[in-house]
């Protein structure tokens, strides 16, 4: 696969390299020294960072005016939409704001149900799905339409990309739904948190058997946990999320005070063997609200430094 | 059919406490059936609604009726000859009969007493369950049977998302993951080929999104 877009991740991955990304969650107001604080300390660590997208349908600044701040600072941005609160009217307007300031990477999401979040009695849009997310922002890219059909002077340049969990339901129809957003358009793939690296490693197996690996660049997703309790909430209280009982039990049986460092242990080791993996192309490591650690985490998983393209 | 919900009769008391007549009108189809707004339900409200003025040491009339339909012409005149008598009607068809009775008696207030739910079944007594969000351009074709509209918490018509768990929905353990059920419904036809295709972009201008909508058919006009 050989680079589209001028996005230095897809650049990276297309070289042969693993990608690194990570991700800053905006905040819940409107001071940029937040933002700027956060994305400072994952300069140099990563190739892009995620700006989320209102995660957990939470309130928070938007995505695209961090990503911007992001880009201001030299630091490439991954634009996260999610198309629970925008119609395909907003949704191409903000793909031409981003691609006004030369943001080069998309994540299209269906985003979190607004009955997780701060406005339980909101309306949900969902115009369009992830999926034809993705197909919208291909066409604008690559045929320079607009979904009305009418040309767009300058199209966004983005390298494209759509989220997946081989943890959800059911499993057996996890492999046929990422073959239909790579039929989309979606050119790279960041996975659900990997806890359950057997059923990782059997759901990636089954992509190569289609040849998907080929198509698409997997970019494995990493949290490192925080602590027991977090395990805990992890496995019993986030949909679609799959933490086995010994990661559970190996963090409930380490002191309280020495848990973070067996989170990033569990980390740096689900680094280490899925680097191995044939078909996974980078790594997308999701400190929530913990990214000091990402530079210690880059580091130890032998990923630092980062590659250099033009 | 139209599933409705009784309203809580303290909320249909501050419509109509300073009412001196009022008729509780009723209809026997969909309401009916769900228990919500039928001769039944008429009698119950406006048992209610008297024992509310009675207490109040208020004389109050609240008479009682049951139209066929509330929302055909023909059924609705049946009340042409009595409706001027009364300060209020509380109206306990669906959304559509509480606003034909409104359009019909413009002089008289017409207040809903019970909240319209959605477009349903009855999976067993007591238990109504929504199947179709009338967005006027049906794809069940394609899904099996299984409408990811009315039945996806997201609508998404390329599901099921991440949030899929055990046959359930992200958003209530006690929901099915309505992809879950198409693809569960796609196996047992032998069709789960159909799943393998993208949907595409749906036209919603069918839907609420194209405003009030009307079917017209001349071949059926008189």
């Amino acid at each position: 696969m050989s680079a589209k877009t001028p996005s230095k991740l897809e650049k990276i991955m297309a070289a042969g390299h693993l990608g690194v990304t990570s991700e800053c969650g905006p905040p819940r107001g409107s001071d940029p020294d937040t933002i700027r604080e956060k994305a400072e300390l994952l300069r140099g660590y990563v190739d892009a960072v995620n700006v989320t997208d209102n995660q957990t349908s939470v309130v928070r600044t938007s995505s695209l005016a961090t990503c911007i701040h992001l880009k201001l600072m030299g630091i490439e941005p991954v634009l996260q939409m999610v198309t629970r609160d925008r119609n395909r009217i907003a949704l191409q307007s903000d793909i031409l704001g981003g691609a006004s300031f030369d943001i080069f990477n998309l994540l299209c999401l269906s985003g979190d149900h607004q009955s997780f979040g701060d406005n339980p009695q909101g309306q949900n849009v969902h115009d369009l799905d992830s999926m034809q997310l993705v197909w919208t922002a291909r066409k604008m890219r690559d045929e320079g339409k607009f979904l009305g059909g009418a040309d767009i002077k300058r199209p966004p340049q983005m390298f494209v990309g759509a989220a997946a969990n081989p943890f959800a339901d059911p499993f057996e129809i996890r492999v046929p739904r990422l073959a239909k957003k790579i039929e989309a358009g979606a050119e790279f793939i960041q996975t659900q948190c990997i806890y359950n690296l057997d059923k990782f490693e059997e759901w990636i197996r089954l992509a190569r058997e289609r040849g998907l690996t080929e198509k698409t660049y997997i970019m494995a997703g990493i949290t490192p946990l925080k602590s027991a309790g977090m395990a805990k909430y992890m496995k019993n209280r986030v949909p679609g999320m799959d933490v086995p009982d010994e990661v559970v039990k190996r963090m409930a049986d380490t002191p309280k005070e020495k848990q973070a460092e067996e989170g990033v242990n569990i980390c740096i080791e689900t680094i280490q063997r899925l680097k191995e993996v044939d078909g996974v192309k980078g790594f997308h490591i999701m400190a929530i609200e913990w990214e000091e650690m990402i530079p210690d985490i880059v580091k130890r998983a032998g990923l630092y430094p980062r590659p250099e393209v033009d | 059919m139209i599933v409705a919900d009784k309203k809580p009769v303290e909320e249909i008391i501050e419509y109509v406490k300073d009412a001196g007549k009022i008729l509780v009108l009723g209809c026997n189809e969909c309401v009916t059936v769900c228990e919500a707004g039928g001769k039944k339900e008429v009698g119950i409200l406006a048992s209610s609604l008297r024992m509310y003025f009675a207490n109040q040491g208020r004389e109050v009339v609240v008479d009682e009726r049951t139209l066929e339909r509330q929302c055909d012409h023909e059924y609705l005149e049946e009340i042409r000859d009595i409706a001027d008598q009364y300060d209020a009607i509380v109206s306990i068809a669906c959304g559509v009969g509480i606003q034909f009775t409104a359009e019909k008696y413009l002089s008289i207030p017409v207040y809903p007493g019970v909240n319209t739910c959605f477009l349903g079944v009855t999976e067993q007594r007591g238990l109504w369950t929504e199947r179709c969000q009338a967005c006027g351009s049906c794809i069940l074709a394609y899904t099996g049977g299984i409408c990811p509209v009315s039945r996806c918490a997201k609508r998404i018509l390329n599901g099921p998302c991440g949030g899929s768990t055990k046959g359930s929905c992200e958003i209530n353990k006690d929901l099915d993951c309505a992809w879950q059920l198409i693809i569960d419904r796609l196996k047992a036809i032998d069709r789960l080929d159909l799943y393998e295709k993208m949907f595409h972009i749906k036209d919603w201008s069918t839907d609420r999104a194209g405003g009030p909508r009307k079917v017209v058919r001349e071949d059926v006009q008189i």
